[in-house]
């Protein structure tokens, strides 16, 4: 594994970005090396396993999902990026979603992978704003996928267009939880690419979920040449004449590359320039130690980060065998307007996702063996960061039973009432701090900095960022994220530098 | 290496980075953009298979001659010759 000292580019971190980027580059012949400090691929789409049991940490489900033949998408250039037959990801599409307000969801609007749905809900729930909403929906498609990041108020531009805030609550809600990093309010770049990525295309999901997608990646890049480096993360990144000239391993080698490209976040690859050049025990425990400097070259960025809890409920039935219907996403908030923003308590339980992976269109025969239930809700990470182990625990089994009995609220009530009790057989719940222990994600915060990096710049010329802080979220954003900067910093670079 | 040879050269390489593309029926005097969805990802593809298969090497400020089938033979075809001089 263990081949040599110097990289055309070395990458650090195997998540979704990484991975693509890796596939990119080893394609086109570049000597390419993954730096990844876990064991396992995947980062903020990982997985793991209890008791023989498979779970997955980030997907709910691939949003941007279009059928076959769908030309000009962000999964069309995908696939074609990747070199990658559309058969291979095995995405099953979702049957109906929904996003309902109130405290038991009596304001509700349906959304599917048929665009029409959501499109009579509103026109039927706010006739009044419906031919604003049809403008709305006119710019969105008219507006470039590649977002410049202008930092404007998607908020701001809805009150502007729709005057109904209710409305804006309500469409702002899904796209806020499946990838805004900034606080009660979305970007408006981010909202044109959120909205076209859930609304008009619309969410599927790999019959083994997260696992199989990975492999592919996996096997994609190995074949292309690509090598890995697991359970071996970058501890600093040494810079000299405004570059990064060498990368110091967790193992103590040092290692170097004509490029770096980063996928951990601008705070944490900023920490990792300003890591003491004294050997660190262990970089790995000691994760939050080394704060990013303002003088630091990446930049850390004002602003609170988003973190969330999840519940995972595993079931001896089918989810719609509790009465629950086939929905695929239910986004459940019991007020008429929405607050995205780091709660005071532990989680905020008054808002949330719920998630059931077995209602999906996964074709005749093919099922899940188990049924599950997944809820998510906006976490405080302070609140569990401080928790000795014991305490630790006991907060997860009051929260457990809080989230789940505040998001089935918004589901038909369950034959028998005490129904998910009684055919729960495994349950488990991640938080703000295991994300950020498994994935070295600051404060477990899934979608990173609320300021992003649209070019993957930084101060260093040979040093770019891809992932989460780059800007494109969810499983297909984050490979074009990866995608898009091997491109624009390697590829397109040494095509011109040929000239 | 003659120009029809040429143009399948293209093809061939835009068959594997679109195969969702119909190429049957690519006209070569109309330009590739016009008749196939292509974007500048894809473009810059063209680019580095031409590299990676044949070491063609193309400068940014020749992607124009990329344009159309016939454009890419004009253009390609005496690269392709001269590499074969070479050799």
């Amino acid at each position: 594994m263990n081949s040599g000292s110097h990289y055309d580019v070395a990458i650090i971190g195997a998540g979704l970005s990484g991975l693509a980027a890796g596939i990119r580059l080893a394609h086109f012949g570049q000597r390419v090396c993954i730096f990844e400090r876990h064991n396992a691929v995947g980062g903020l789409n990982g997985f793991y396993s209890i008791k023989g049991r498979k779970f997955d940490v980030g997907l709910h489900a691939v949003t941007n999902f279009v059928p076959p033949g769908t030309k000009g998408t962000p999964l069309g250039k995908l696939l074609r990026q990747l070199r990658l037959d559309r058969d291979e990801l095995d995405l099953c599409p979702q049957k109906v979603s929904r996003v309902a307000f109130g405290p038991a969801g009596e304001i509700a609007l349906r959304f599917s992978n048929d665009w029409t749905l959501l499109e009579s809900e509103v026109a039927g729930h706010f006739p009044r704003a419906a031919p604003a909403f049809r403008a709305l929906v006119e710019w969105v498609r008219g507006h470039p996928l590649a977002g410049a990041g202008s930092g404007a108020s998607a908020r701001a531009f809805l009150r502007d267009r729709l005057g109904e805030p209710v409305l804006e609550d309500l469409l702002l809600c899904p796209l806020m939880f499946y990838g805004s990093a900034r606080e009660n309010d979305l970007e408006l770049d981010q909202f044109a690419i959120m909205f076209r990525a859930l609304y008009l295309e619309g969410f599927a999901r790999p019959l083994g979920g997260v696992r199989p997608l990975l492999r592919v990646l996996l096997d994609k890049y190995r074949a292309a040449g690509g090598e890995r480096r697991m359970a071996c993360g970058v501890r600093r990144i040494v810079a000299a004449a405004g570059r990064a000239e060498a990368l110091i391993l967790d193992s103590g080698e040092t290692i170097t590359a004509t490029h770096v490209l980063s996928s951990i976040g601008a705070v944490e690859t900023a920490a990792l320039l300003a890591a003491p050049e004294e050997t660190v025990e262990s970089a790995r425990a000691d994760e939050g130690a080394a704060p990013a400097t303002a003088a630091s070259p990446v930049g850390a960025g004002p602003g609170r980060r988003l973190a969330f809890v999840e519940t995972i409920a595993v079931l001896d039935r089918p989810p719609a065998a509790l009465g629950w219907g086939d929905e695929t996403i239910v986004f459940f908030n019991e007020t008429e307007r929405f607050d995205y923003a780091p709660p005071t308590l532990p989680v905020d339980v008054r808002s949330g996702i719920i998630c059931f992976p077995n209602n999906f269109e996964y074709g005749p025969g093919r099922a899940l063996a188990e049924g599950s239930v997944r809820c998510t809700c906006l976490a405080n990470y302070a609140a569990w960061a401080g928790l000795e182990e014991g305490a630790y625990r006991a907060e997860k089994q009051r929260w457990f039973d809080r989230i789940q009995a505040s998001a089935q609220r918004f589901l038909p009530p369950g034959q028998p009432p005490d129904g998910l009790a009684r055919a729960t057989v495994a349950t488990d719940m991640f938080t703000p701090r295991t994300v950020e222990r498994y994935t070295g994600h600051r404060e477990g915060a899934i979608y990173g900095s609320p300021v992003k990096h649209p070019d993957g710049a930084t101060a260093l010329a040979n040093l770019h960022l891809c992932g989460t802080d780059q800007g494109l979220l969810g499983i297909v954003g984050a490979m074009l994220s990866g995608i898009a900067m091997a491109n624009r910093h390697v590829l397109a670079a040494g095509a011109g530098a040929a000239a | 290496m003659t120009k029809d040879e040429c143009k399948q050269v293209v093809l061939d390489i835009i068959a594997d980075i679109a195969p969702d593309e119909d190429l049957t029926n690519v006209k070569p005097d109309v330009r590739l953009r016009d008749q196939l969805q292509l974007d500048s990802m894809d473009f810059l593809d063209i680019v580095m298979e031409l590299r990676k298969r044949h070491g063609i090497e193309v400068p940014e400020a020749d992607y124009l001659h990329l344009a159309s089938l016939d454009s890419c033979a004009d253009y390609l075809t005496p690269k392709f010759d001269a590499l074969a001089a070479k050799r």
